[in-house]
Protein backbone atom coordinates (compact mmCIF):
# COMPACT_ATOMS: atom_id res chain seq x y z
CA UNK A 1 0.00 0.00 0.00
CA UNK A 2 2.73 2.45 0.76
CA UNK A 3 6.21 2.13 -0.35
CA UNK A 4 8.92 5.07 0.39
CA UNK A 5 12.13 5.34 -1.70
CA UNK A 6 14.79 6.81 -0.15
CA UNK A 7 13.12 9.85 0.77
CA UNK A 8 14.77 12.91 1.49
CA UNK A 9 13.48 16.22 3.30
CA UNK A 10 15.50 19.39 3.34
CA UNK A 11 14.97 22.67 4.79
CA UNK A 12 18.19 24.51 3.48
CA UNK A 13 20.82 23.23 5.13
CA UNK A 14 18.57 21.24 7.80
CA UNK A 15 18.27 17.35 6.95
CA UNK A 16 14.83 16.82 8.65
CA UNK A 17 14.19 13.06 6.78
CA UNK A 18 17.92 11.67 5.92
CA UNK A 19 17.03 9.03 2.92
CA UNK A 20 14.43 6.49 4.66
CA UNK A 21 12.38 3.50 2.57
CA UNK A 22 10.01 1.64 4.06
CA UNK A 23 6.72 -0.28 3.12
CA UNK A 24 3.54 -1.05 4.57
CA UNK A 25 1.15 -3.63 3.48
CA UNK A 26 -2.45 -3.85 3.26
CA UNK A 27 -4.34 -3.82 6.70
CA UNK A 28 -1.00 -3.23 8.52
CA UNK A 29 -0.66 -0.87 11.49
CA UNK A 30 2.61 0.81 11.19
CA UNK A 31 3.92 3.54 14.37
CA UNK A 32 6.72 6.19 13.73
CA UNK A 33 8.50 6.20 16.87
CA UNK A 34 10.42 8.89 18.20
CA UNK A 35 11.46 12.03 19.97
CA UNK A 36 10.47 15.65 19.15
CA UNK A 37 12.02 17.13 15.91
CA UNK A 38 12.90 13.38 15.08
CA UNK A 39 10.86 13.96 11.36
CA UNK A 40 8.23 12.31 12.26
CA UNK A 41 5.51 15.12 11.41
CA UNK A 42 7.99 16.12 7.71
CA UNK A 43 7.72 12.42 6.90
CA UNK A 44 4.00 12.37 7.49
CA UNK A 45 3.41 15.94 4.93
CA UNK A 46 5.82 14.27 2.49
CA UNK A 47 3.21 11.18 2.23
CA UNK A 48 0.32 13.29 1.78
CA UNK A 49 1.72 16.03 -0.54
CA UNK A 50 1.98 18.99 1.73
CA UNK A 51 5.22 19.21 1.43
CA UNK A 52 7.52 17.91 -1.57
CA UNK A 53 10.50 15.44 -0.93
CA UNK A 54 13.86 16.76 -1.56
CA UNK A 55 14.76 13.72 -3.52
CA UNK A 56 13.60 10.49 -3.59
CA UNK A 57 10.18 9.24 -3.63
CA UNK A 58 7.01 7.14 -2.64
CA UNK A 59 4.33 5.60 -3.68
CA UNK A 60 0.53 5.53 -2.01
CA UNK A 61 -1.71 2.80 -3.49
CA UNK A 62 0.01 2.31 -6.26
CA UNK A 63 0.42 6.50 -7.26
CA UNK A 64 3.80 8.34 -7.02
CA UNK A 65 3.31 11.17 -4.52
CA UNK A 66 5.20 13.68 -6.85
CA UNK A 67 3.82 12.93 -10.32
CA UNK A 68 0.07 12.25 -9.23
CA UNK A 69 -1.01 14.03 -6.06
CA UNK A 70 -4.37 14.33 -7.02
CA UNK A 71 -4.60 10.82 -6.97
CA UNK A 72 -2.74 9.67 -3.72
CA UNK A 73 -4.80 12.42 -1.87
CA UNK A 74 -7.79 10.68 -3.51
CA UNK A 75 -6.51 7.28 -1.60
CA UNK A 76 -5.67 8.98 1.82
CA UNK A 77 -7.13 10.33 4.43
CA UNK A 78 -4.52 12.73 7.19
CA UNK A 79 -4.79 14.11 10.39
CA UNK A 80 -2.61 16.27 11.27
CA UNK A 81 -0.99 16.89 14.95
CA UNK A 82 -4.06 19.69 15.30
CA UNK A 83 -6.95 18.30 13.53
CA UNK A 84 -7.98 21.10 10.89
CA UNK A 85 -11.17 22.35 11.32
CA UNK A 86 -13.31 25.26 11.69
CA UNK A 87 -13.80 26.36 14.79
CA UNK A 88 -17.23 28.59 13.40
CA UNK A 89 -18.66 25.62 11.18
CA UNK A 90 -21.33 22.78 12.59
CA UNK A 91 -19.90 19.22 12.72
CA UNK A 92 -22.41 18.78 10.27
CA UNK A 93 -22.02 21.12 8.09
CA UNK A 94 -17.87 20.54 8.24
CA UNK A 95 -18.18 17.22 7.62
CA UNK A 96 -20.21 17.78 4.86
CA UNK A 97 -17.57 20.25 3.50
CA UNK A 98 -15.37 18.04 3.93
CA UNK A 99 -16.77 15.15 2.08
CA UNK A 100 -17.38 17.70 -0.69
CA UNK A 101 -13.36 18.82 -1.36
CA UNK A 102 -12.80 15.09 -0.66
CA UNK A 103 -14.94 14.01 -3.83
CA UNK A 104 -17.46 11.30 -2.03
CA UNK A 105 -19.94 10.65 -4.52
CA UNK A 106 -23.44 13.42 -3.81
CA UNK A 107 -25.61 10.61 -4.00
CA UNK A 108 -23.74 8.78 -0.95
CA UNK A 109 -22.84 12.13 0.87
CA UNK A 110 -25.61 11.88 3.40
CA UNK A 111 -25.26 8.49 4.26
CA UNK A 112 -21.49 8.64 4.66
CA UNK A 113 -21.31 11.58 7.04
CA UNK A 114 -24.16 9.81 9.23
CA UNK A 115 -21.83 6.56 9.02
CA UNK A 116 -18.49 8.13 9.93
CA UNK A 117 -20.35 10.33 13.02
CA UNK A 118 -21.59 7.08 14.27
CA UNK A 119 -18.46 5.42 13.96
CA UNK A 120 -16.45 8.12 15.48
CA UNK A 121 -19.27 8.69 18.36
CA UNK A 122 -20.29 12.36 17.47
CA UNK A 123 -23.98 11.16 16.50
CA UNK A 124 -25.01 13.38 19.40
CA UNK A 125 -22.89 16.49 18.24
CA UNK A 126 -23.80 17.14 15.11
CA UNK A 127 -25.39 20.48 15.32
CA UNK A 128 -22.99 21.77 17.68
CA UNK A 129 -20.28 24.33 16.75
CA UNK A 130 -16.94 22.50 16.42
CA UNK A 131 -15.23 25.94 18.63
CA UNK A 132 -17.53 24.54 21.65
CA UNK A 133 -16.55 20.76 21.26
CA UNK A 134 -14.08 19.30 24.28
CA UNK A 135 -10.38 18.27 22.61
CA UNK A 136 -11.67 14.63 23.15
CA UNK A 137 -14.41 15.59 20.62
CA UNK A 138 -12.47 17.80 18.42
CA UNK A 139 -9.76 14.93 18.04
CA UNK A 140 -12.98 12.60 16.76
CA UNK A 141 -14.02 15.20 14.54
CA UNK A 142 -10.50 14.86 12.89
CA UNK A 143 -10.49 11.28 12.82
CA UNK A 144 -13.95 11.78 10.96
CA UNK A 145 -12.79 14.18 8.59
CA UNK A 146 -9.82 11.60 7.72
CA UNK A 147 -12.16 8.80 7.01
CA UNK A 148 -15.11 10.26 5.44
CA UNK A 149 -14.18 9.73 2.01
CA UNK A 150 -13.24 5.89 2.94
CA UNK A 151 -9.58 6.35 2.06
CA UNK A 152 -7.07 2.89 1.86
CA UNK A 153 -4.56 4.65 3.57
CA UNK A 154 -5.11 7.03 6.75
CA UNK A 155 -1.74 8.61 8.17
CA UNK A 156 -2.22 10.03 11.89
CA UNK A 157 0.20 12.31 13.57
CA UNK A 158 -0.14 11.66 17.19
CA UNK A 159 -3.64 10.77 16.99
CA UNK A 160 -4.01 10.57 20.96
CA UNK A 161 -1.68 14.00 21.67
CA UNK A 162 -3.90 16.04 24.43
CA UNK A 163 -6.37 13.61 25.23
CA UNK A 164 -7.63 12.17 28.56
CA UNK A 165 -6.58 8.36 29.03
CA UNK A 166 -9.81 7.67 28.69
CA UNK A 167 -10.03 9.38 25.51
CA UNK A 168 -7.32 7.68 24.61
CA UNK A 169 -8.56 4.12 25.09
CA UNK A 170 -11.23 4.75 22.69
CA UNK A 171 -8.98 6.22 20.26
CA UNK A 172 -7.03 3.81 19.94
CA UNK A 173 -9.91 1.34 19.89
CA UNK A 174 -10.95 3.35 17.18
CA UNK A 175 -8.11 3.31 14.88
CA UNK A 176 -7.97 -0.36 15.35
CA UNK A 177 -11.45 -0.84 14.08
CA UNK A 178 -10.63 1.55 11.56
CA UNK A 179 -7.82 -0.40 10.31
CA UNK A 180 -9.28 -3.83 9.65
CA UNK A 181 -9.89 -2.74 5.84
CA UNK A 182 -7.56 -0.38 5.31
CA UNK A 183 -3.45 0.65 5.95
CA UNK A 184 -2.68 2.96 8.98
CA UNK A 185 0.41 5.08 9.83
CA UNK A 186 0.55 6.99 13.02
CA UNK A 187 3.18 8.72 14.75
CA UNK A 188 3.24 8.87 18.74
CA UNK A 189 6.82 9.25 20.83
CA UNK A 190 4.85 7.25 23.53
CA UNK A 191 6.35 3.75 23.41
CA UNK A 192 2.99 1.87 25.11
CA UNK A 193 1.35 3.11 22.77
CA UNK A 194 2.92 1.50 20.02
CA UNK A 195 3.20 -1.46 21.99
CA UNK A 196 -0.93 -1.54 22.23
CA UNK A 197 -1.98 -0.52 18.63
CA UNK A 198 0.57 -0.93 16.37
CA UNK A 199 2.02 -4.72 13.99
CA UNK A 200 4.90 -2.49 13.66
CA UNK A 201 7.20 0.15 15.15
CA UNK A 202 9.47 2.65 12.65
CA UNK A 203 11.82 4.12 15.12
CA UNK A 204 12.96 7.05 13.60
CA UNK A 205 15.61 9.25 14.91
CA UNK A 206 17.29 12.80 13.94
CA UNK A 207 15.96 11.73 10.78
CA UNK A 208 16.69 8.41 9.55
CA UNK A 209 15.10 4.78 10.48
CA UNK A 210 16.85 3.36 13.47
CA UNK A 211 14.84 0.45 13.67
CA UNK A 212 11.96 -1.39 12.17
CA UNK A 213 10.54 -4.47 13.52
CA UNK A 214 7.45 -5.76 15.97
CA UNK A 215 6.74 -3.70 18.70
CA UNK A 216 7.55 -7.40 20.52
CA UNK A 217 10.96 -8.26 19.07
CA UNK A 218 12.10 -4.06 19.20
CA UNK A 219 11.44 -4.01 22.92
CA UNK A 220 13.25 -7.47 23.69
CA UNK A 221 16.27 -6.12 22.26
CA UNK A 222 15.91 -3.13 23.42
CA UNK A 223 15.37 -4.10 27.08
CA UNK A 224 17.87 -6.74 26.83
CA UNK A 225 21.61 -5.31 27.08
CA UNK A 226 24.00 -2.87 28.09
CA UNK A 227 27.20 -2.98 26.76
CA UNK A 228 30.37 -2.10 28.87
CA UNK A 229 33.86 -1.54 27.04
CA UNK A 230 36.88 -1.78 29.74
CA UNK A 231 40.88 -1.77 29.82
CA UNK A 232 42.95 -3.20 32.12
CA UNK A 233 46.44 -3.34 33.48
CA UNK A 234 47.73 -7.12 33.86
CA UNK A 235 46.76 -10.06 31.69
CA UNK A 236 43.73 -9.98 29.85
CA UNK A 237 42.54 -13.07 28.83
CA UNK A 238 42.95 -13.55 32.82
CA UNK A 239 40.81 -10.49 33.10
CA UNK A 240 38.33 -12.06 30.58
CA UNK A 241 38.07 -15.07 32.84
CA UNK A 242 37.54 -13.45 35.94
CA UNK A 243 34.81 -11.21 34.89
CA UNK A 244 32.93 -13.64 33.09
CA UNK A 245 32.56 -15.60 36.34
CA UNK A 246 30.57 -13.12 37.63
CA UNK A 247 26.81 -14.82 37.78
CA UNK A 248 24.11 -13.25 35.14
CA UNK A 249 26.59 -11.38 32.40
CA UNK A 250 25.69 -12.37 28.78
CA UNK A 251 28.35 -12.25 27.03
CA UNK A 252 32.07 -10.88 27.24
CA UNK A 253 34.43 -10.82 24.40
CA UNK A 254 37.87 -9.86 23.46
CA UNK A 255 38.12 -6.95 21.04
CA UNK A 256 42.12 -6.98 19.68
CA UNK A 257 43.94 -3.56 19.48
CA UNK A 258 47.51 -2.61 19.22
CA UNK A 259 48.66 -1.92 23.04
CA UNK A 260 45.85 -3.30 24.99
CA UNK A 261 43.01 -5.64 24.15
CA UNK A 262 39.90 -4.32 24.91
CA UNK A 263 36.67 -6.48 26.90
CA UNK A 264 33.33 -5.81 25.65
CA UNK A 265 30.73 -7.50 28.49
CA UNK A 266 27.58 -7.55 27.74
CA UNK A 267 25.22 -7.19 30.74
CA UNK A 268 21.52 -7.11 31.95
CA UNK A 269 19.86 -3.83 32.56
CA UNK A 270 18.46 -4.94 35.77
CA UNK A 271 20.96 -3.27 38.22
CA UNK A 272 23.84 -0.43 37.99
CA UNK A 273 26.95 -3.07 36.79
CA UNK A 274 29.28 -0.21 36.85
CA UNK A 275 30.42 -1.09 40.28
CA UNK A 276 30.37 -4.80 39.85
CA UNK A 277 32.86 -4.96 37.52
CA UNK A 278 35.22 -2.26 38.67
CA UNK A 279 35.01 -4.27 42.32
CA UNK A 280 35.79 -7.29 40.30
CA UNK A 281 38.70 -6.01 38.73
CA UNK A 282 39.96 -4.95 41.91
CA UNK A 283 39.95 -8.19 43.05
CA UNK A 284 41.33 -9.77 40.46
CA UNK A 285 44.54 -7.48 41.74
CA UNK A 286 44.83 -5.46 38.53
CA UNK A 287 44.09 -1.94 37.44
CA UNK A 288 41.13 0.09 35.91
CA UNK A 289 42.56 1.50 33.39
CA UNK A 290 39.46 2.56 31.86
CA UNK A 291 35.69 1.16 31.67
CA UNK A 292 33.14 2.92 29.49
CA UNK A 293 29.83 2.66 28.97
CA UNK A 294 28.57 1.99 25.23
CA UNK A 295 26.09 4.17 23.52
CA UNK A 296 23.72 2.17 21.98
CA UNK A 297 21.79 4.59 20.48
CA UNK A 298 18.34 2.61 20.42
CA UNK A 299 18.66 2.20 23.97
CA UNK A 300 19.31 5.98 24.21
CA UNK A 301 15.98 6.73 21.83
CA UNK A 302 14.01 4.20 24.20
CA UNK A 303 15.11 6.01 27.03
CA UNK A 304 14.31 9.31 26.10
CA UNK A 305 11.09 8.18 24.83
CA UNK A 306 10.37 6.36 27.59
CA UNK A 307 10.83 8.80 30.23
CA UNK A 308 9.47 11.81 28.56
CA UNK A 309 6.00 10.81 29.10
CA UNK A 310 4.52 8.23 30.61
CA UNK A 311 2.04 5.44 29.02
CA UNK A 312 -1.25 4.90 30.07
CA UNK B 1 -16.33 22.70 -10.93
CA UNK B 2 -17.50 21.21 -7.82
CA UNK B 3 -14.53 21.67 -5.93
CA UNK B 4 -14.85 25.66 -6.94
CA UNK B 5 -18.50 25.58 -5.73
CA UNK B 6 -17.33 24.25 -2.24
CA UNK B 7 -15.03 25.90 -1.44
CA UNK B 8 -17.21 28.91 -2.57
CA UNK B 9 -20.35 27.55 -0.03
CA UNK B 10 -17.62 27.53 3.01
CA UNK B 11 -16.44 30.89 2.41
CA UNK B 12 -19.84 32.37 1.62
CA UNK B 13 -20.60 30.61 4.86
CA UNK B 14 -17.88 31.79 6.63
CA UNK B 15 -18.56 35.17 5.46
CA UNK B 16 -22.42 35.11 6.33
CA UNK B 17 -22.41 33.44 9.24
CA UNK B 18 -20.15 36.04 11.27
CA UNK B 19 -20.57 39.54 11.44
CA UNK B 20 -17.66 40.07 8.64
CA UNK B 21 -19.90 40.72 6.06
CA UNK B 22 -22.52 42.64 7.95
CA UNK B 23 -19.90 44.96 9.54
CA UNK B 24 -18.13 45.61 5.76
CA UNK B 25 -21.46 46.28 4.70
CA UNK B 26 -22.54 48.75 7.45
CA UNK B 27 -19.34 50.66 7.32
CA UNK B 28 -19.18 51.10 3.51
CA UNK B 29 -22.76 51.77 3.17
CA UNK B 30 -22.54 54.42 6.37
CA UNK B 31 -19.78 56.41 4.48
CA UNK B 32 -20.98 56.16 1.01
CA UNK B 33 -24.29 57.22 2.02
CA UNK B 34 -22.73 60.05 3.95
CA UNK B 35 -21.29 61.21 0.73
CA UNK B 36 -24.49 60.87 -1.27
CA UNK B 37 -25.88 62.62 0.97
CA UNK B 38 -24.12 65.66 1.65
CA UNK B 39 -23.70 65.98 -2.34
CA UNK B 40 -27.12 65.88 -3.02
CA UNK B 41 -27.21 68.86 -0.38
CA UNK B 42 -24.89 70.84 -2.76
CA UNK B 43 -26.97 70.12 -5.77
CA UNK B 44 -29.86 70.98 -3.86
CA UNK B 45 -28.12 74.74 -2.65
CA UNK B 46 -26.70 74.62 -6.16
CA UNK B 47 -29.89 74.92 -7.60
CA UNK B 48 -31.57 77.74 -5.46
CA UNK B 49 -28.51 79.80 -6.28
CA UNK B 50 -28.36 79.17 -9.56
CA UNK B 51 -32.50 79.53 -9.79
CA UNK B 52 -32.40 82.93 -11.63
CA UNK B 53 -29.05 82.85 -13.03
CA UNK B 54 -28.19 83.04 -17.16
CA UNK B 55 -29.21 79.88 -19.17
CA UNK B 56 -25.23 78.87 -19.36
CA UNK B 57 -24.50 78.71 -15.90
CA UNK B 58 -27.37 76.56 -15.38
CA UNK B 59 -25.64 73.71 -17.22
CA UNK B 60 -23.92 73.59 -14.37
CA UNK B 61 -26.81 72.03 -12.86
CA UNK B 62 -26.23 68.33 -13.83
CA UNK B 63 -26.79 65.99 -11.41
CA UNK B 64 -24.93 63.35 -13.16
CA UNK B 65 -22.07 65.37 -12.85
CA UNK B 66 -22.46 66.80 -8.84
CA UNK B 67 -23.62 63.44 -7.55
CA UNK B 68 -23.40 60.18 -9.57
CA UNK B 69 -19.72 61.11 -10.17
CA UNK B 70 -18.53 62.10 -7.22
CA UNK B 71 -20.50 58.97 -5.48
CA UNK B 72 -18.49 56.73 -7.70
CA UNK B 73 -14.93 58.25 -6.82
CA UNK B 74 -15.44 58.58 -3.14
CA UNK B 75 -16.67 54.87 -3.64
CA UNK B 76 -13.26 53.28 -5.55
CA UNK B 77 -11.59 55.34 -2.04
CA UNK B 78 -13.89 52.81 0.56
CA UNK B 79 -13.56 50.39 -0.87
CA UNK B 80 -10.00 50.23 -0.99
CA UNK B 81 -10.15 50.18 2.62
CA UNK B 82 -13.11 47.57 2.59
CA UNK B 83 -11.64 45.36 0.66
CA UNK B 84 -8.47 44.51 2.50
CA UNK B 85 -10.71 43.44 5.33
CA UNK B 86 -12.81 41.32 3.28
CA UNK B 87 -10.07 39.45 2.08
CA UNK B 88 -7.05 39.34 4.97
CA UNK B 89 -8.84 36.28 6.02
CA UNK B 90 -9.05 33.87 2.89
CA UNK B 91 -5.72 32.54 3.13
CA UNK B 92 -4.14 33.78 6.30
CA UNK B 93 -7.04 32.49 8.48
CA UNK B 94 -6.65 28.74 6.96
CA UNK B 95 -2.86 28.78 6.98
CA UNK B 96 -3.08 30.06 11.20
CA UNK B 97 -5.68 27.14 12.26
CA UNK B 98 -3.96 24.42 10.39
CA UNK B 99 -7.19 24.25 7.99
CA UNK B 100 -4.56 24.72 5.66
CA UNK B 101 -3.20 21.31 5.53
CA UNK B 102 -6.75 20.15 4.99
CA UNK B 103 -6.97 21.55 1.98
CA UNK B 104 -3.56 21.13 0.29
CA UNK B 105 -3.93 17.14 1.39
CA UNK B 106 -7.74 17.03 -0.22
CA UNK B 107 -7.59 16.14 -3.87
CA UNK B 108 -8.18 19.97 -4.66
CA UNK B 109 -5.80 21.94 -7.40
CA UNK B 110 -4.47 25.62 -6.55
CA UNK B 111 -6.69 27.01 -9.27
CA UNK B 112 -10.11 25.49 -7.64
CA UNK B 113 -9.03 26.52 -4.02
CA UNK B 114 -8.02 30.43 -5.52
CA UNK B 115 -11.15 30.31 -8.03
CA UNK B 116 -13.34 29.84 -5.28
CA UNK B 117 -12.05 31.92 -3.15
CA UNK B 118 -11.95 34.79 -5.48
CA UNK B 119 -15.53 34.52 -6.09
CA UNK B 120 -16.45 33.89 -2.74
CA UNK B 121 -15.39 37.43 -2.02
CA UNK B 122 -16.21 38.88 -5.05
CA UNK B 123 -19.96 37.57 -4.06
CA UNK B 124 -20.83 39.68 -0.65
CA UNK B 125 -18.78 42.99 -2.75
CA UNK B 126 -21.28 42.77 -5.31
CA UNK B 127 -23.97 42.46 -3.16
CA UNK B 128 -22.94 45.38 -0.72
CA UNK B 129 -22.23 47.53 -4.17
CA UNK B 130 -26.24 46.91 -5.48
CA UNK B 131 -27.34 48.00 -2.00
CA UNK B 132 -24.71 51.04 -2.56
CA UNK B 133 -26.30 51.67 -6.25
CA UNK B 134 -30.04 51.63 -4.65
CA UNK B 135 -28.78 55.20 -3.55
CA UNK B 136 -29.06 56.33 -7.27
CA UNK B 137 -32.24 54.35 -7.48
CA UNK B 138 -33.86 56.54 -4.54
CA UNK B 139 -32.95 59.86 -6.36
CA UNK B 140 -33.93 59.00 -9.59
CA UNK B 141 -37.49 59.46 -8.04
CA UNK B 142 -36.41 62.88 -7.27
CA UNK B 143 -34.04 64.15 -10.20
CA UNK B 144 -33.86 62.89 -13.62
CA UNK B 145 -30.61 60.92 -14.01
CA UNK B 146 -29.03 59.90 -16.84
CA UNK B 147 -28.21 56.36 -17.27
CA UNK B 148 -25.80 55.70 -19.13
CA UNK B 149 -22.61 56.99 -17.11
CA UNK B 150 -24.28 55.19 -14.08
CA UNK B 151 -24.14 51.73 -16.32
CA UNK B 152 -20.17 52.45 -16.72
CA UNK B 153 -19.76 54.32 -13.50
CA UNK B 154 -20.85 50.91 -12.03
CA UNK B 155 -18.84 48.82 -14.53
CA UNK B 156 -15.38 50.26 -13.54
CA UNK B 157 -16.90 49.61 -9.76
CA UNK B 158 -17.55 46.12 -10.89
CA UNK B 159 -14.01 45.79 -12.83
CA UNK B 160 -11.50 47.86 -10.01
CA UNK B 161 -13.25 45.43 -7.50
CA UNK B 162 -12.15 42.31 -8.89
CA UNK B 163 -8.58 44.19 -8.78
CA UNK B 164 -8.80 44.90 -5.38
CA UNK B 165 -10.08 41.41 -3.94
CA UNK B 166 -7.13 40.10 -6.34
CA UNK B 167 -3.73 41.85 -4.51
CA UNK B 168 -5.79 41.29 -1.23
CA UNK B 169 -5.98 37.78 -2.14
CA UNK B 170 -2.04 37.77 -3.15
CA UNK B 171 -1.20 39.44 0.88
CA UNK B 172 -3.47 36.98 1.96
CA UNK B 173 -1.30 34.07 1.20
CA UNK B 174 1.84 35.57 1.83
CA UNK B 175 1.55 35.53 5.39
CA UNK B 176 -0.02 33.65 8.26
CA UNK B 177 -1.14 36.97 9.95
CA UNK B 178 -4.46 38.49 8.95
CA UNK B 179 -3.25 41.81 9.96
CA UNK B 180 0.22 41.79 8.00
CA UNK B 181 -2.20 40.68 5.21
CA UNK B 182 -4.51 43.68 5.47
CA UNK B 183 -1.80 46.27 5.80
CA UNK B 184 -0.41 44.50 2.54
CA UNK B 185 -2.73 44.70 1.11
CA UNK B 186 -3.45 48.15 1.78
CA UNK B 187 -0.06 48.74 1.18
CA UNK B 188 -0.48 47.67 -2.73
CA UNK B 189 -3.55 49.40 -3.28
CA UNK B 190 -2.67 52.66 -2.35
CA UNK B 191 0.74 52.63 -4.37
CA UNK B 192 -1.18 51.28 -7.13
CA UNK B 193 -3.36 54.68 -6.69
CA UNK B 194 -0.69 57.07 -5.99
CA UNK B 195 1.37 56.00 -8.42
CA UNK B 196 0.24 58.85 -11.15
CA UNK B 197 1.07 61.95 -8.58
CA UNK B 198 4.53 60.50 -8.92
CA UNK B 199 3.97 61.30 -13.02
CA UNK B 200 4.00 64.53 -12.93
CA UNK B 201 7.13 64.83 -12.18
CA UNK B 202 8.69 62.33 -14.38
CA UNK B 203 9.98 62.14 -17.50
CA UNK B 204 8.06 61.50 -20.51
CA UNK B 205 8.35 57.70 -20.61
CA UNK B 206 8.41 56.89 -17.11
CA UNK B 207 5.23 59.51 -17.10
CA UNK B 208 2.93 57.23 -19.63
CA UNK B 209 3.84 54.25 -17.51
CA UNK B 210 2.97 55.13 -14.27
CA UNK B 211 -0.07 57.01 -15.20
CA UNK B 212 -1.02 53.71 -17.23
CA UNK B 213 -0.78 51.76 -13.75
CA UNK B 214 -2.71 53.67 -11.84
CA UNK B 215 -5.67 52.21 -11.01
CA UNK B 216 -7.68 54.97 -10.75
CA UNK B 217 -6.85 56.36 -13.94
CA UNK B 218 -8.69 53.90 -15.57
CA UNK B 219 -11.88 54.56 -13.93
CA UNK B 220 -11.63 58.16 -14.43
CA UNK B 221 -13.33 57.70 -17.68
CA UNK B 222 -15.91 54.83 -16.97
CA UNK B 223 -17.35 57.15 -14.58
CA UNK B 224 -17.41 60.07 -16.65
CA UNK B 225 -19.53 57.85 -19.32
CA UNK B 226 -16.69 56.52 -21.81
CA UNK B 227 -16.02 52.75 -21.93
CA UNK B 228 -12.83 52.10 -23.18
CA UNK B 229 -11.93 48.55 -23.94
CA UNK B 230 -8.14 49.83 -23.13
CA UNK B 231 -9.61 50.15 -19.41
CA UNK B 232 -11.92 47.39 -19.25
CA UNK B 233 -8.78 45.40 -20.74
CA UNK B 234 -6.52 46.63 -18.02
CA UNK B 235 -8.75 45.64 -15.28
CA UNK B 236 -9.03 42.23 -16.53
CA UNK B 237 -5.30 41.85 -17.14
CA UNK B 238 -4.46 43.21 -13.77
CA UNK B 239 -7.08 40.69 -12.12
CA UNK B 240 -5.88 38.14 -13.41
CA UNK B 241 -2.31 39.21 -13.30
CA UNK B 242 -2.22 38.94 -9.66
CA UNK B 243 -4.25 35.92 -9.63
CA UNK B 244 -1.42 34.22 -11.50
CA UNK B 245 0.84 35.11 -8.92
CA UNK B 246 -0.81 34.27 -6.02
CA UNK B 247 -1.17 31.08 -8.26
CA UNK B 248 2.55 30.78 -7.64
CA UNK B 249 2.40 31.74 -4.63
CA UNK B 250 0.32 28.81 -3.37
CA UNK B 251 1.93 25.93 -6.10
CA UNK B 252 5.72 27.02 -4.64
CA UNK B 253 4.47 24.88 -1.39
CA UNK B 254 4.64 22.26 -4.01
CA UNK B 255 7.77 22.90 -5.68
CA UNK B 256 10.83 20.80 -5.10
CA UNK B 257 13.85 22.60 -3.25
Amino acid sequence: MIEVDHLTKKYGAFTAVDDISFEVGKGEIVGFLGPNGAGKTTTMRVLTCYLPASEGTARIAGYDIFNEPLEVKRHLGYLPESPPLYRDMYVSSYLDFVANIKGVPKAKKNDRIVEVMDQCGLSDRAGQLIGQLSKGYRQRVGLAQAIIHNPDVIIMDEPTSGLDPNQIVEVRNLIRELARERTVILSTHILPEVEMTCDRVIIINRGKIEAMDTPENLTKSLRGTVRFSIRVSGEVSEAVKGLGDLPDIIEIKRLKKEDNDLILVDCPTDRDWGPILSARVAELGMGLMEMRREDLSLEEIFHALTTREEGV
Amino acid sequence: MGNVAAIFGKEMRSYFGSPVAYVMAGVFLLFTGFVFRNQVLEFHDMSVFLKFAEYDQKSLLNVNKVVVESFFEFQTFIWMIVIPMLTMRLFAEEKRGGTYELLMTSPLTSGQILMGKFLACYAPYLLIEIFALGYLGILSFYARIDWGPVFSGSLAILLLGGTFISVGILASSLTENQIVAAVLSFFMLILLWIVDWAARYAGDYLFVLLKFLSLVEHTRDMVHGVVDTHDVFFFLSATVFFLFVTYNVLESNRWRA
